[in-house]
């Protein structure tokens, strides 16, 4: 039976297509290429979720070697999850890219456009459906390496620099991880995810062990740009080619959040909250995030650094839930990373579209564009609701779960940063939209029209679903709730 | 560096006898040390002491640009490929004890292709990213 090689196709399938899109060095085969792929490997994960739905967590052992010893893919509701909403982006994004890309990519790479937009989607797909601790390492570096060359490739050569300090610092993260990796392996002898579940609290004492968890901690932050460790991000997404922040504003930071909750829930177990001040550091974090962050996107006048700040704070929201270590809570930032990956790739991809026809992402560029690209500012109000959390849609599902979490603790003061921030929101979010509806278009600016219908459908796909899944939760809380539940109930 | 005839000649009785110690190390490393990595890079070093004795331009009409992308794609696809051949042949994916009647010769033919995948993928990144720095000032 074929069904039962899924969790290791799902990843292998567009690691290979990357050669092969080497091999055809023509940019339009290689995009056809990985949009099959990219679809291809979305149905393997819808496939993947109904079976682990169904029947629990499966396993699959790399070379048929046994677990501990051996690589196993471990898929449980909570990857299968994050495969879904990785899969589920990138093929409405490679739906998205080619006119965008040939606008903004020199003919002559666009073919390595989309090899390394495929070995990124492999890594991130890798991290989510590995269940061993140095394989995860291995798909981060695939992912990361991947997506600095994704980030030089934007049009300014300030992206070059961004690229630059986010290799840095993203460079910095991954050896932190390993690190800790190490140290957790000197005390256990393990690296597979199981196997570390059941050795580390005989020895979660120790000093090796400590450090580990502050290694572990700070690497992934770097990796999903938790504040302060958020530097590289603003840059790399204002650089980086539109296509490409779109998927990464969408993905990366959610799959860097996922390994986040695997370290401290299935490595450690939720008593590591305990004997440490994880939790606390985190709750600090996460608020200062939300709210500093949210200021300073108030203040920014390029659009695309304004939603990548935007990106920081509600990263805040989901290490909130995190901090909270409760069901309610965990199951609150899971679902917001499904969420906040529809809410932020519409919301990117207006921004591509706006750059394919004015060429900027300033917002005063943006200023009239309301009438002359109806279609896609109507698309950007929309995911803008999301992201406000408007009733009706994702955002407000994700907000409510988290209010309710934090009261279900009694930590009032977490529902009131949430209120201040989304207010924050409405500032900066009505700062473009001020732009775009009420101002004219300035003299003498390009005359623009709509943009065509390959980019118009997966952009309204991907708006469109903000609210249905704002009005139809079964899939994303209900599945958000079982690996909450999971997640808690030690392992899984 | 027409005028180095030394240097000329040694390089040219040198790089055979790197490529027979990059080969040495690729095929015995199932019994000895080494293996795909380390036998890519050596194969990559005799190439590269060619293109700074006789330039960039003469290692380049040997190994064309097409060629080392052709060969760095090829090496990862015989990996993947040798992996999805377990799955064909009713095993997991990497599973080499299926790829022939007895485990043990499955394993050790297994283990050689994938080598070779690596090694092919190493020689080629190694010349490749040599060629790209070494022409970048043109």
């Amino acid at each position: 039976m074929i069904a039962e090689h899924f969790p290791v196709l799902v990843v292998i399938l567009p690691l290979v297509t990357a050669p092969i899109c080497v091999m055809l060095r023509h940019g339009g085969r290689a995009w056809l290429l990985a949009t099959i792929v990219t679809w291809a490997s979305f149905a393997l994960a819808i496939a993947l979720l109904r079976q682990v739905m169904d029947t629990g967590a499966i396993s699959y052992l790399l070379g048929d070697w046994a677990a501990p010893w051996g690589i196993e893919y471990r898929i449980d509701q909570l990857s299968a999850f994050i495969i879904l909403i990785v899969t589920a982006i990138g093929s409405v994004m490679m739906v998205f890219a080619p006119k965008s890309v040939t606008a903004e990519i020199p003919g002559d790479r666009v073919y390595l456009f989309y090899t390394m937009y495929l070995l990124t989607f492999a890594g991130l797909l890798g991290m989510a459906a590995t269940g061993d601790a140095f394989n995860l390492f291995v798909f981060l570096e695939i992912s990361s390496l991947s997506t600095y060359v994704l980030i030089s490739l934007g049009k300014e050569r300030r992206a070059l620099t961004a690229a630059y300090r986010y290799l840095v610092l993203g460079t910095l993260g991954a050896t932190f991880y390993i690190i800790g990796v190490g140290m957790m392996y000197q005390m256990t002898g393990t690296l597979n995810m199981a196997d570390l579940a059941v050795r580390l609290p005989a020895v979660a004492e120790t000093k090796t062990i400590l450090v580990a968890v502050g290694f572990l901690t700070v690497g992934i932050g770097l990796k999903m740009g938790l504040f302060p460790l958020h530097l590289w991000l603003p840059n790399a997404y204002t650089y980086a080619p539109s296509v490409v922040t779109a998927f990464l504003a969408a993905t990366a930071t959610k799959v860097a959040v996922y390994v986040l909750l695997r370290i401290y829930y299935t490595f450690f177990g939720a008593g590591i909250f305990e004997g440490l001040p994880v939790s606390n550091l985190l709750l600090a974090l996460g608020i200062i995030a939300a709210l500093g962050m949210s200021a300073v996107a108030i203040f920014q006048d390029n659009a695309k650094r304004l939603l990548a700040y935007s990106s920081v704070a509600q990263l805040g929201y989901i290490v909130i839930g995190i901090s909270l270590v409760t069901a309610t809570g965990a199951m609150a930032s899971i679902l917001h990373l499904f969420n906040h990956a529809l809410i932020k790739g519409s919301l990117f991809l207006v921004l591509a579209c706006v750059f394919y026809r004015i060429g900027s992402t300033k917002v005063d560029d943006m200023a009239g564009l309301g009438k002359s690209m109806p279609f896609t500012m109507a698309a950007f109000v929309l995911a803008g609701f999301s992201l406000i959390g408007i009733p009706l849609t994702t955002g407000f599902i994700s907000k409510w779960f988290l209010i309710n979490a934090a009261l279900e603790k009694g930590w009032w003061i977490v529902a009131v940063v949430v209120v201040a921030a989304t207010l924050m929101a409405v500032i900066y979010f009505w700062k473009v939209i001020e732009a775009v509806y009420f101002r004219p278009r300035p003299d003498g600016a390009l005359v623009v029209t709509e943009v065509p219908a390959l980019m118009l459908v997966p952009l309204w796909v991907l708006a469109g679903a903000n609210i249905y899944f704002g009005t139809n939760t079964n899939l994303s809380v209900g599945t958000a709730r079982r690996a909450a539940e999971i997640l808690l109930g030690g392992g899984g | 560096m027409n005028s180095h005839s030394i240097l000329r000649v040694v390089a040219k009785f040198m790089i055979p006898f790197i490529f027979l110690y990059a080969l040495y190390v690729q095929f015995h490393g199932d019994f000895g040390p080494g293996g795909g990595f380390q036998a890519g890079v050596i194969f990559a070093v005799g190439f590269i002491l060619y293109a700074l004795i006789y330039g960039i331009d003469e290692a380049r009409r040997v190994l064309p640009a097409g060629l080392t992308r052709t060969l760095l794609s090829l090496g990862v696809l015989l990996y993947a490929g040798v992996g999805g051949l377990g799955i064909y042949l009713g095993g997991n994916f990497l599973n080499y004890s299926v790829l022939s009647s007895h485990p043990v010769s499955g394993q050790h033919l297994g283990i050689f292709l994938i080598e070779f995948g690596v090694g092919t993928t190493v020689a080629a990144t190694m010349i490749t990213i040599f060629f790209i720095f070494a022409g970048q000032d043109r």
